[in-house]
């Protein structure tokens, strides 16, 4: 049964196991386990980036190309939320219709971009994507009228997900084990059950003969040619693929917080952030998504306080303190990520599944 | 015995568009500029946007050589480029601050001297952080185009914080020496001075690297090993120490750069480099990659379009300039004028 969820593609290491339940277990207890409005937000997150930082590894890990408009995608999916339930009506429909609109959106611009860079060269699709990402990232913070802007645009969910909704009032006193059952905990399960959904789609994926292709040719795109592969045709689809799920997680984005505006969902940095989640976690193995993910969340919510501290520790000793300000957690993760380039390309990982 | 048969040599002249080929992508610049002044009708508004179209394109040049030139020679791509960039600006402000003396002044060539002298020391520093970059960051990543860029993107990320610690994060506003504020009338025109500056400063960088690409040694040596790399190795060249200086002068160009572009913008930040990669990666692409030339007639192309588009319907300037380099994708899949070979 687990064999088969997994697509038979299992963590193949006792430590890796136990670090991947431990986590799984974590997010899917978290508004029972830690009860509390930034612990159950940082869970959701976590959720929503295991699904985007997957399929990036989709693309990076398993075909060797490098996108930087996977944060384009994840916006397109959350705006499709946010017009569905603004223009349409405040309803489940609306919202599947929204996000299946991004989703549409996301897999034709990946497909045309594909069609203009992959054909050339791999490498013109890293330079191409930043560029269109950039200019989409323009675009939606100056047409203000229908994006709203850099305010971005706020809306208001189906009912049954909202915390006004309560539950279980009758048979449970409205709790369960102390935790109170409103539309809040229904939309932390919907994100994590969908998430779950989309990263096990994903392992199937990369498990069924397409992935052994695409890893064919991340190893020698030449060799795939010869053999017979149509290698762009290939690239494509999972550059199209990859860009519905990240549509999907943006969509799951808007859903749990709510809103979107362009820092939240379109920005360069997200971009980077979801750059340093793939390589810390272990590009090619899709768990590296999970450990990745769950890393980097926590650090970037707890570790400032860390660095804050060392820094009014070392306050004596001059310029130090500059470099351990808690602002600056970004440098510290950014030598992590070169070092981690050189020395464990396969990250945490592939380092845990090889001893 | 029969005598053979007399040789009948056929001369094949080039057809027209043969001959025209090489000279299309100049003759698009010009139509661009003609489009841009039908579009735009006013002859005083057109002049004062296509000059600023040309200074503008004449730093993206400037920005983006380096890295056309080291990904030709080499097959490395830097996406760290931007962080010299952004060092450039800060070092070339700093120093111009420091010349407050120079810069006060009412005398026109005192005010250059500031300039000069803030864009030399961008370059100085540059060059030696080009070379520590590519020692530390990029000499182990040789071959590998998926950890270049990664590798690279980390780089930028690291230097960009860096400058932060160093400069504070805050955005520097500052003005221009006294003399290269404000505007002068040309034709009825107006033209802000500094960009005459930026104009003249980029024809010379371009006449410079035109002639040690095409007179001297070194610039054989480069060209040749954009076209052949293994060949040039073959022969005896340690191209390896010709793309260390490459990297290094690459570096010092995007520091020169990106000195101006801070000094004509009058505010910088440390992301202000990656910012304008955007538009440099977008130059490099429709130049063609690893062509000099082909990187001054598409950032000359790339400024024009900005401006004009900028002037007619601001949103649309970025999204514009993506569109120009579809099309020319189109038209030609390695850019205007291809010279690394489809590797």
């Amino acid at each position: 049964m687990i064999r088969a969820l997994l697509s038979d593609d299992l963590p193949r290491s006792r430590v890796l196991t136990l670090v991947l339940l431990g986590i799984v277990l974590c997010l899917a207890l978290a508004p029972f386990l830690f009860p509390g409005v930034r612990t159950v937000d940082t869970a959701a997150r976590i959720c929503i980036f295991i699904v985007l930082v997957a399929s990036y590894d989709l693309l990076i890990g398993f075909t060797g190309i490098v996108s930087f408009a996977h944060t384009m995608f994840f916006g397109f999916g959350a705006y499709g939320v946010a017009f569905g339930l603004i223009h349409l009506d405040r309803s489940f429909w609306a919202m599947g219709l929204g996000a299946a609109g991004g989703a549409l959106t996301a897999a034709c611009v990946a497909i045309v971009i594909g069609l203009f860079s992959l054909r050339v060269r791999a490498i013109f699709f890293a330079m191409i994507t930043l560029a269109v990402a950039s200019a989409v990232a323009v675009l939606f913070s100056q047409l203000s009228s229908i994006t709203g802007g850099e305010d971005g645009l706020t809306f208001k969910l189906p009912r049954v997900l909202g915390p006004a909704f309560k539950f279980g009032t009758e048979t449970l006193d409205g709790r369960l084990f102390g935790v109170r059952l409103n539309g809040k905990l229904l939309a932390y399960y919907l994100v994590f059950f969908s998430a779950v959904l989309l990263f096990l789609g994903l392992l199937r994926l990369v498990n069924s003969p397409f992935g052994r292709v695409l890893k064919a040719i991340r190893e020698n795109e030449f060799r795939a040619e010869a053999i017979g592969y149509p290698v762009i045709q290939y690239r494509v689809a999972a550059s199209c693929i990859s860009a519905i799920t990240a549509a999907c997680a943006g969509a799951l984005y808007a859903i749990w917080l709510r809103y979107v505006g362009p820092e939240t969902t379109l920005s360069m940095e997200i971009m980077i952030n979801v750059l340093l989640m793939v390589v810390i976690g272990g590009m090619g193995t899709l768990y590296g998504a999970i450990v990745g993910a769950a890393v980097f969340v926590l650090a970037q919510n707890y570790l400032r306080n860390l660095m804050g501290a060392a820094a009014t520790l070392m306050q004596d000793i001059p310029i130090l303190p500059q470099f351990l300000s808690a602002d600056r957690w970004l440098l510290w993760l950014g030598v992590l990520f070169v070092l981690s380039v050189y020395f464990f390309p396969s990250g945490v990982v592939g380092r845990l599944r090889r001893s | 015995m029969t005598a053979a048969p007399e040789p009948t040599p056929t001369i094949v002249r080039p057809t027209s568009s043969e001959q025209i080929a090489p000279y299309t992508p100049l003759a698009l610049v010009v139509l661009l500029i003609c489009v841009g002044y039908l579009a735009i009708g006013i002859p005083s508004s057109w002049l004062t946007l296509t000059l600023s179209g040309l200074a503008m394109g004449m730093m993206y040049f400037i920005m983006a050589t380096g890295l056309t030139l080291v990904f030709g020679l080499m097959d490395v791509i830097n996406f760290g480029h931007g962080a010299f960039i952004s060092l450039g600006a800060f070092v070339g402000v700093t120093v111009l601050l420091e010349l407050g003396v120079f810069s006060e002044s009412p005398t026109l060539w005192l005010n250059i001297a500031a300039v000069l002298l803030s864009i030399a020391a961008a370059m100085a520093v540059c060059s030696i952080a080009g070379w520590g970059f590519e020692r530390l960051v990029v000499r182990p990543v040789y071959g590998s185009h998926l950890n270049q860029i990664l590798v690279t993107m980390g780089g930028l990320i690291i230097a960009e914080q860096l400058i932060i610690v160093f400069w504070g994060p805050e955005e520097i506003y500052f003005t221009r020496p006294e003399m290269l504020k404000g505007s002068a009338d040309l034709f009825g025109a107006t033209i802000e001075k500094f960009r005459l500056l930026v104009v003249s400063l980029g024809l010379g960088m371009f006449a410079m690297m035109r002639w040690i690409l095409r007179q001297t040694k070194i610039g054989l040596i480069v060209r040749a090993g954009v076209e052949d790399r293994e060949m040039v190795m073959a022969l005896g060249y340690r191209l390896r120490l010709v793309f260390i200086g490459v990297f290094i002068a690459g570096s010092a160009l995007a520091g020169f750069g990106g000195a101006i572009w801070g000094m004509y913008q009058e505010v910088i930040t440390a992301h202000m480099g990656n910012q304008a990669m955007v538009l440099v990666f977008i130059v490099v692409i429709i130049g063609g990659l690893g062509s000099v030339e082909g990187c001054f007639l598409g950032a000359l192309m790339v400024g024009l379009m900005q401006n004009y588009v900028g002037f007619l319907a601001p949103k649309f300037a970025l999204l514009s300039n993506i569109g120009l380099m579809v099309a020319i994708l189109i038209w030609r899949p390695m850019g205007m004028i291809p010279v690394v070979k489809a590797k």
